[in-house]
């Protein structure tokens, strides 16, 4: 009978200590994040970032994001929607994070959009048609072309400056800075600095929350 | 020794193989679920190794069974084998032609390195060799 007390004790002692370590360490990370924030913001937001909302805004939202990740796509309408909900108090950074192999020359293109002011319109574009050029998680960046006609960009330009350095730079940045700060995944929310505890849209939706609270 | 006593303390072996068994466990998801490292293929299959004996153990503790050995010892020495090879690929000792993981995170990309030595094929070494070891010796004892 001690024996299996024994068990039983050592077991939920186990279990205790994994989540106990699991709220500390992403206690720990979401401080360390907001800290970065504070100290060096420059990481969460380069000057050549596209961005959405009023610059005044005193919530940031900062999305890693690839364009050829599904979540990505799905969570898109959803940010979009919390942006609308409160208008002229939330500003979204996108940030690049290619994780797929291939995603990178999609990155581009969203870059070059970029500089002809459609970055929006190619991103809903490319989203929306992301069964058609990513099937199976397996990104065919040639295919993007067909999608994207009727977003009114310039496409020799768009040819031009997608294999240009400063491109070739700003990706790199994004990769690295994604590295710095811990990004395994897509999308990845950073509000005002902080993660998310969790990855979901209600975890998302309290922080933006809170970081609402807080600013207003 | 009398008989029981001796009994006692090979469950006592068996018990601490389930504790190392539960740890690597945790700790594998600890890794993947918490931190986020995505789990590369040899992991998985030492997943595959490890994680069965969190249960089956139990089944020969209750009561106390010896050929509860017979029925761990190959996951842990299949989960052995799987690490050293994990460890070498790792070291660079098998070329890569014969690696297994092209696609996904690569197996040989380290992603932690404690004290400068400790990486995650390391600890899964360390507890499939420490299970393996306290089985044999499980056995040993008990067939006197």
């Amino acid at each position: 009978m001690k024996q299996k007390h024994l068990v039983i004790v050592s077991g939920v002692f186990l279990l205790l200590a994994f989540v106990a370590a699991a709220l500390l360490y992403r206690s720990a990370k979401s401080d360390a994040a907001a800290q970065a924030y504070q100290r060096n913001k420059l990481t969460f937001v380069r000057p050549h970032s596209p961005t959405f909302g009023s610059t005044g805004a005193k919530v940031e939202i900062v999305e890693f994001l690839d364009p050829a990740c599904e979540t990505c796509k799905e969570f898109y309408p959803y940010v979009k929607k919390l942006m609308a909900d409160h208008p002229d108090k939330i500003r979204l950074v996108a940030r690049y994070a290619p994780f797929h192999s291939g995603s990178d020359q999609v990155v581009k293109i969203l870059q070059a959009a970029h500089n002809q002011g459609k970055f929006h319109e190619t991103l809903e574009a490319v989203f929306a048609a992301q069964p058609g050029w990513a099937p199976q998680h397996r990104p065919q960046p040639e295919l993007v072309w067909n999608y994207i006609g009727n977003v009114g960009l310039d496409i020799r330009r768009l040819r031009q400056d997608m294999s240009s350095p400063e491109i070739e730079k700003i990706v790199e940045q994004d990769i690295a800075d994604a590295k710095t700060l811990n990004v395994k995944a897509t999308p990845e929310f950073f509000v005002n600095g902080k993660p998310m505890p969790s990855f979901g849209y209600d975890q998302l939706n309290t922080l933006v929350n809170d970081a609402l609270a807080a600013a207003y | 020794m009398n008989p029981s006593s001796a009994r006692d303390s090979n469950w006592t072996l068996v018990f601490a193989c389930w504790l190392i068994a539960v740890a690597s466990t945790l700790g594998s998801l600890f890794f993947s679920e918490v931190m986020g490292f995505a789990p590369c293929i040899l992991c998985w299959y030492q997943r595959i190794a490890m994680y069965p004996l969190v249960l089956i153990l139990p089944a020969g503790m209750f009561p106390f069974d010896r050929n509860i050995v017979r029925y761990a010892a190959p996951l842990a020495l299949l989960g052995l084998l799987i690490a050293a090879f994990h460890l070498l690929l790792v070291a660079g000792y098998i070329p890569e032609s014969i690696k297994p993981c092209v696609q996904g995170v690569p197996c040989t990309e380290v992603q932690i390195e404690w004290f400068g030595f400790v990486t995650i094929p390391l600890l899964s070494g360390v507890s499939f060799l420490l299970i393996t070891a306290l089985l044999i010796l499980t056995y040993k004892r008990s067939s006197k």
